[in-house]
């Protein structure tokens, strides 16, 4: 499609440790469209991070991209030399992490770091890039702009410090946000300003978004599109009604079930049993099957292709190959 | 309504936090707080960061020494007393299953230490059984009492640090977020234990998180606090689906509901700026920086809680 801004293809990112190599990314594709929310979610260790880090290229050794591609405006990103790479941060692709108070430097003042992107990405001068800093700090909600440019981050609350992250991210007008658990540190009223401004932020700005999270909640309150992961590939992927009223991945299914909701009353939750799986010895077949009730021969042995359930949703467990064959079976002994 | 095993009354705990060379100020962790748990039930406190819920958790079970107020524990005064012959009676989980658990101990060790304090066996054997007894509650399995802290995820950490709560037959729990700091899927096993170990024993439960909707889940009733002080109490569903004080609603509408129907259909209601220092207290009532319904009374005296009918308690002037 024309509006597709990003595209990641197979990526696979792996570190070598002393203990063993880790495939944190394990083939994950997905496309994102201009002003799209795609909510990427996954418990610990799932390789949701990883997938953002390696889109931007910022891993830390020992981890590395070992395969795969990432278009960005049908460029790959992975190919570019390391000068054009840093004109894409910050410039076309923003990220913004969970931490804000060990993200931001604690010696420079919230100004300085503001001004220190616009006036790289831009050919603003000093007061120029002074005023953009205020215009950006006033949008997100700081209140007192002009004194707040003054002060370091030690000076301002964590929400405070999240809308100047946030700031600093949108500065440049980048095309693609990638939030990546922006509200986890945060206390519910808090993280509720949070997620209106990053909503409100979006529709004038029209960029698309990337939130990496674990909270269903924040997911369901923000995204488009869904991508389930787990064990560094993509079990479930579609639109936010389609994951939330019609999971077709045992994991997403377990998840949904383990989840107290509001006002259902008590209805006891049913956990996925297990514990999640070690990265250095992955099994062979599906990674869930562990951990999984309905696991059959196949999923010890082989892992699971991603299948369409319908247009607006992809998953990957062999549940659903069986199905298919169940229905062709059935519909074959009825003719 | 069964019988009271703790009331908390007045409680009151604040720390000097020095503010110049020999000038103090009193933070008021907790001010006025006032509650009781029934016997088997859960009590759930909920509220944001810094609002003093954890202090009221480690006051009653004196890790602090409250500064005002009165502690009950079965009918019996305990704020001042030595509560050593009632240690055995109160528990706590602790939030963070890493940085609670000796590293250098096995497993068998950390569930035996209460055991050997209290002087629960007669034997060697006695207490092996009691710890494999112990294990097998929480849905641990016996061979894992030779292993250490490390060999375990997450949420088998949790359930060590419940055995050893459990060690010495408590009739009180305070959890301090005990699931937070779990995956979501875990989560869920560690609640479903916490209620399965309250059928079989009888234990209540002072629930401490900030996630409200595992708290709904949890708790008979819940207790929030903001800035030190309890603004409203009422029964867990009465709560969530008809909240009064203006911090209550405004929290209720603040969570974000894992349904995307819902969530596009509800309309938030998003409180302005932040908390204010505890140092720094507003007159009055607390909330009345952020309130949208603030009025001069507020400004003058912190409203008192009281009772809306049906155990329903909200301390706000206006609503």
């Amino acid at each position: 499609m024309s509006d597709t801004l990003l595209q990641v293809k197979d990526l696979q990112t792996a570190f070598f440790t002393d203990a063993g190599v880790v495939r944190a990314v394990n083939g994950i594709s997905f496309g994102l469209e201009k002003g799209k929310v795609l909510g990427i979610v996954g418990e610990s260790g799932s390789g949701k991070s990883v997938t953002a880090y390696s889109i931007l290229r910022i891993l830390v050794d020992p981890g590395k991209v070992v395969g795969g591609e990432v278009f960005f405006k049908n460029e790959d990103v992975l190919k570019y030399s390391k000068r054009k790479i840093r004109s894409l941060r910050g410039r076309k692709i923003s990220i913004i992490f969970q931490d804000p108070m060990t993200s931001l430097n604690p010696v420079y003042t919230i100004g300085n770091q503001l001004m220190e992107t616009i006036m790289l990405h831009t050919d603003r001068n000093r007061s120029e890039a002074r005023a953009r800093a205020i215009e950006m700090l006033t949008l997100v909600g700081v209140n007192d702009p002009e004194k707040r440019v003054k002060q370091y981050p030690h000076e301002l609350s964590g929400g405070m410090r999240q809308r100047a992250m946030i700031a600093m991210a949108l500065a440049c007008e980048p095309d693609i946000l990638i939030a990546d658990e922006p509200t986890t540190a945060l206390d519910v009223t808090i993280q509720a300003q949070i997620l209106e401004l990053m909503q409100d932020l979006q529709k004038k700005m029209g960029m698309a978004i990337i939130i990496i999270t674990h909270d269903l909640g924040v997911i369901a309150d923000m995204c488009d599109e869904i991508i389930v992961m787990y064990a560094g590939r993509v079990c479930e992927r579609g639109t936010a009604d389609e994951i939330f009223y019609n999971p077709k991945h045992e994991y997403t299914k377990g998840l949904m079930r383990s989840i107290p909701k509001l006002g259902q009353g008590h209805i006891r939750l049913q956990p996925i049993g297990g514990s999640p799986v070690d990265l250095l010895n992955m099994p062979k077949g599906c990674a869930f099957a562990s951990r999984c009730d309905r696991a059959m021969k196949i999923c010890l042995s082989e892992q699971p292709e991603e299948i369409s359930v319908n247009e607006n949703h992809c998953a990957a467990c062999w549940m659903n190959v069986k199905q298919v064959y169940d229905e062709a079976a059935k519909g074959g002994g009825a003719k | 309504m069964s019988k009271t095993i703790l009331e908390v009354k007045n409680l009151k705990q604040y720390f000097p936090i020095k503010t110049g060379l020999f000038e103090t100020t009193p933070l008021k962790a907790v001010d006025d707080v006032s509650f009781t748990i029934g016997e088997g039930e859960t009590l759930g406190l909920v509220g944001e960061s810094g609002c003093g819920k954890t202090t009221v958790g480690r006051s009653i079970i004196h890790l602090y020494k409250p500064t005002g107020g009165q502690i009950f524990y079965d009918g019996e005064e305990i704020t001042s007393a030595n509560i050593e012959h009632h240690r055995k009676d109160m528990q706590m989980v602790f939030q963070d299953p890493y940085s609670s658990l000796n590293p250098r101990m096995t497993v068998g060790d950390i569930i035996g230490e209460p055991l050997d304090i209290h002087k629960l066996y007669s034997g060697k054997a006695e207490r092996k059984e009691k710890i494999e007894y112990l294990l097998d509650l929480v849905g641990l399995s016996s061979e894992h009492a030779t292993r250490y802290a490390h060999e375990f995820s997450g949420g088998q950490r949790q359930r060590i640090g419940i055995a050893r709560a459990l060690a010495v037959d408590p009739k009180f729990i305070v959890c301090d977020e005990p699931v937070s700091a779990l995956d979501v899927s875990i989560q869920a096993q560690i609640i479903n234990t916490f209620e399965d170990l309250q059928n079989k024993l009888g234990i209540a439960y002072l629930f401490i998180a900030h996630d409200l909707l595992i708290v709904q889940h949890m708790s008979r009733r819940i207790a929030v606090m903001y800035l030190g002080k309890l603004v409203e109490l009422a029964g867990a569903d009465e709560l969530c689906e008809h909240p009064i004080h203006p911090y209550s609603v405004s929290l209720m509408s603040a969570v974000p509901v894992p349904d995307p129907k819902s969530a596009r259909a509800r309309h938030r209601i998003v409180l302005e700026g932040d908390v204010p220092s505890p140092l720094k207290m507003p007159s009055g009532c607390a909330f009345r920086t952020r309130c949208r319904f603030a009025s001069e009374k507020c400004v003058e005296a912190m409203p008192p809680l009281t009772d809306r009918g049906g155990g329903h308690f909200v301390a706000c002037w206006n609503k």
